[in-house]
C-alpha cells in the first residue's frame, strides 16, 4: 500500500495501509504517543483503499478492508479517513480476535479494579467512560473490553474515544485540556469527534485489571437502578460479544467466571451527571 | 514480496529464522489470505520465533482446532440427516482429511461441508437434507435452474440454525466441462470410516484436488489446495495414480498439480513427472499472486485465469448466454 503506519492499542498491534497520505497523517498525529506493535509485528492489518485507481483522485472514497472483511461495507468520503481507520481496526477485532473474549463495552480502572459498561449504541458507553477519565479513573477503552480466558483479567483497548452528537459539548466541558480530532459531520452516526485518551491511559494501557463491576446503562429514561441476575448478564454479554461463539468452550468458561464473580447492575439515566453519580455510588458500595 | 514467502516457510520452516519484522508481518498476512495460517502455525510449532508472531500463530492453531470440531459435527449432522435413506455419503476435502486424520489436516481451515452422493439418489438426498433444516441460499430462479441443469452439485444449502453451508456433489466437475471424471467409480472405491461415513481412496482424493485446482475455477486459494496435494503424496505416494488419473480424464491436471507441488513445496515425484511445460510458469505466477499485505496482485494474470475458468467450464455460446443473463441482472465479478 502507498502509505502506512503501525501502532499498538492495549495488547493489540495494527498495521494500517492507505492509498492516501492524509488519513495516515491524521492517525499519526492523534496516536503520536502510542507505542509500536510488539516485535514490530502487528496482529492485524487494515486496508484503506480506492475501489478503482482513478477513484484516488475523482470523488475519492475510502473502502475499508483488511485481514478480515465483511461484504458490502459502505465506503466513506476521504474527509472521514480517520473514522474509516477506526472502523477498520474495530472490524479486525470483531471478526478476527481469538485470544481474548471480546465484549462490546467501555472500561475504566481504579485501584487495579475494572468497571465495564456495556449496552447498545447510544447507551452512553463512550461518554460515561470519557467522563470517568475526567474524574481520575484510568480509561481502558470505549468500545471493547478484552477478557483473558486464562486469567479472567480484563485488558484495555484504549483507542481514540469516539464521541457523538450531544456528548461532544458535555465532554469538551469536562476535559478542557484534552486533545481532540477534527469534527466530522454527516457520518453514519451523525456528528462525530475523536478524543485522545490521557497520558495515564496510554502509559498504563497494557496493565490488565481485575473485573469488579458490570454496568448496563440506558440513556434517556428517568433515573433507576436494579441489580441483575448472573443469568441475565450472561445472556446479554453473549449478545455483546462478537467472538463468544468462536471461542467455544474457552468463551463459555470465561464468561461464566465473569458473571459469577462480578456484580452487575442496570441503570437508567436522564443525564450524564445522574449516571456518573449512580456509577460512583454503586462502585463505592462494593 | 509475494506468495513465495509462504511456500518457502511451509516447505522449509527453519528458513523463517532469518525473517525480520517486515518479513514476519508479510508472511502472516499472506498466510491468512491464503487460509493457510493454521497450517503454517503447525509447521512452525516449536521453532524459535518472535513472541508477537508466536501469539498470532497460537491463535490461528486454536481457531483451526475449533473449526475442525465444528466441521466434524456438521458431518455428523449430515450423516444423521441421510441415515434413513441408505445413501452412501463420501466426505470431501477438508472435512474428509479431518475425519480420517490425514496429513493435510493439522491447522487446516475447513469451509463448507462438501459431500459426494450417487447421482441417481440426488433427489432423495435433497429431500432428506431439506427435511433436516437446510434451506436454499440462492433465491434467484435462474441460478437455481442453472445449478440443476449444469452443475456438479445441488444449489448450495445453508442450515437455518447452525448457519453452516453444505455442498452436495453428485459429480466432480460441472456437466458442461469437457472432462468428465468417473464419479461412480470414486464412490464404488471409496473407503468407510468407523462411523459409516466414507472418504475417497487416496488416489481419488488426489484426482479430486487436481480437478478442482486445474480443471475448474480461477486458482484463487490455490496454494492451500496444492498443499493438500503435497501432503497426500508425501503420505500415500503415487502408486497407481497415473492410471487412475487417466481413467478420470485428469492426467494432464494431475501432472500439472504434481509439477507445481514439486516446484512450490518440494514434493517428491518421479523424474518422469517433473518436466516443466511452457504454461507452468504462468500457473506458478498465478498461484503466488499476493502482495505483502495479503492482497491479490498481478491483475492481468488473474484476469486471464478468471476468463479461462469460464472458458473451460462451458462452450462459448453457452458462456455468452450465461454472462448476458448475469449482466442484465446487474451481476459484477468480485475484485
Amino acid at each position: 500500500m502507498r502509505h502506512s503506519t503501525r501502532l499498538r492499542i492495549g495488547p493489540i498491534g495494527f498495521r494500517i495501509g492507505c492509498d492516501w497520505r492524509a488519513p495516515i497523517d491524521e492517525i499519526e498525529h492523534l496516536y503520536r504517543d502510542y507505542p509500536q506493535p510488539d516485535d514490530g509485528i502487528p496482529d492485524f492489518n487494515v486496508h484503506l483503499f480506492a475501489a478503482r485507481p482513478w477513484r484516488r483522485f475523482a470523488r475519492p472514497s475510502v473502502h475499508i478492508g483488511g485481514d478480515f472483511v465483511i461484504p458490502d461495507a459502505a465506503p466513506l468520503p476521504l474527509s472521514m479517513g480517520l473514522l474509516a481507520a477506526e472502523m477498520g481496526m474495530n472490524l479486525q477485532m470483531a471478526l478476527g480476535q481469538r485470544r481474548y473474549l471480546l465484549l462490546h463495552a467501555s472500561a475504566a480502572e481504579r485501584d487495579g479494579k475494572a468497571l465495564l459498561m456495556s449496552g447498545i449504541s447510544g447507551a452512553g458507553k463512550s461518554t460515561l467512560a470519557a467522563l470517568l477519565m475526567a474524574r481520575g479513573w484510568r480509561l481502558m477503552g470505549d468500545e471493547f473490553a478484552l477478557v483473558d480466558p486464562a486469567t479472567g483479567l480484563v485488558h484495555g483497548f484504549p483507542r481514540l474515544v469516539s464521541l457523538k452528537n450531544e456528548a461532544l459539548p458535555v465532554v469538551a466541558a469536562a476535559l478542557p485540556d484534552a486533545r481532540f480530532g477534527a469534527v466530522m459531520e454527516g457520518t453514519p452516526k451523525g456528528t462525530l469527534r475523536h478524543l485522545v485518551p490521557d497520558a495515564r491511559a496510554i502509559a498504563a494501557m497494557t496493565e490488565p485489571a481485575t473485573p469488579a463491576l458490570l454496568i448496563f446503562p440506558r440513556f434517556g429514561f428517568e433515573g433507576a437502578e436494579r441489580q441483575m441476575m448472573p443469568s441475565e448478564t450472561f445472556v446479554r454479554l453473549t449478545q455483546a460479544s462478537t467472538n463468544y461463539t468462536n471461542l467455544a468452550e474457552r468463551g463459555f468458561d470465561a464468561l461464566t467466571r465473569l458473571v459469577q464473580t462480578v456484580p452487575s447492575h442496570a441503570i437508567d439515566y436522564p443525564d450524564t451527571d445522574t449516571a456518573i453519580a449512580q456509577v460512583e455510588r454503586i462502585w463505592s458500595a462494593l | 514480496m509475494n506468495g513465495a514467502l509462504l511456500t518457502r516457510a511451509l516447505r522449509d520452516p527453519a528458513s523463517t529464522a532469518t525473517l525480520d519484522a517486515a518479513g514476519w508481518t508479510a508472511l502472516l498476512a499472506i498466510a491468512r489470505a491464503e487460509q493457510l495460517i493454521g497450517t503454517l502455525a503447525h509447521r512452525l510449532d516449536g521453532l524459535p520465533k518472535p513472541a508477537a508472531a508466536r501469539r498470532v500463530l497460537e491463535d490461528a492453531m486454536a481457531s483451526a482446532e475449533q473449526g475442525r470440531i465444528v466441521a466434524l459435527w456438521e458431518a455428523e449432522m449430515a450423516r444423521r440427516a441421510l441415515a434413513g435413506t441408505g445413501i452412501p455419503i463420501v466426505l470431501l476435502k477438508g472435512t474428509a482429511f479431518a475425519a480420517a486424520g490425514l496429513s493435510p489436516s493439522p491447522g487446516r481451515q475447513i469451509g463448507d461441508l462438501d459431500i459426494l452422493v450417487p447421482r441417481d439418489r440426488i433427489d432423495d438426498a435433497e429431500a432428506a437434507i431439506l427435511a433436516s433444516g437446510w434451506e436454499w441460499v440462492k433465491p434467484d430462479p435462474y441460478d437455481d435452474a442453472y445449478y440443476r441443469q449444469w452443475m456438479h452439485e445441488l444449489p448450495p444449502l445453508i442450515h437455518r440454525e447452525r448457519d453452516r453451508m453444505i455442498d452436495v456433489h453428485h459429480t466432480i466437475l460441472p456437466l458442461t466441462a469437457t472432462i468428465t471424471p468417473d464419479a461412480a467409480a470414486m464412490l464404488k472405491d471409496s473407503e468407510p470410516l468407523e462411523n459409516g461415513l466414507r472418504i475417497l481412496n487416496p488416489n481419488d482424493m488426489l484426482c479430486h484436488a487436481a480437478a478442482h485446482l486445474f480443471a475448474d475455477g480461477d486458482l484463487a486459494g490455490g496454494l492451500r489446495n496444492l498443499w493438500d496435494i503435497h501432503c497426500l503424496i508425501e503420505e500415500f505416494g503415487m502408486d497407481g495414480l497415473e492410471a487412475r488419473a487417466r481413467h478420470h480424464g485428469l492426467l494432464a491436471a494431475m501432472r500439472r498439480a504434481t509439477r507445481q507441488a514439486h516446484h512450490h513445496y518440494g514434493t517428491e515425484i518421479p523424474a518422469s513427472w517433473q518436466g516443466w511445460d511452457s504454461l507452468d510458469p504462468l500457473y506458478a505466477r498465478r498461484l503466488l499472486a499476493r502482495d505483502g499485505w495479503g492482497r491479490q496482485s498481478r491483475k492481468l494474470t488473474r484476469m486471464a485465469f478468471y476468463i479461462r475458468s469460464h472458458a473451460i467450464r462451458m462452450p462459448p455460446a453457452m458462456l455468452a448466454r450465461h454472462l448476458w443473463t448475469k449482466y442484465r441482472k446487474g451481476y459484477r465479478p468480485v475484485g
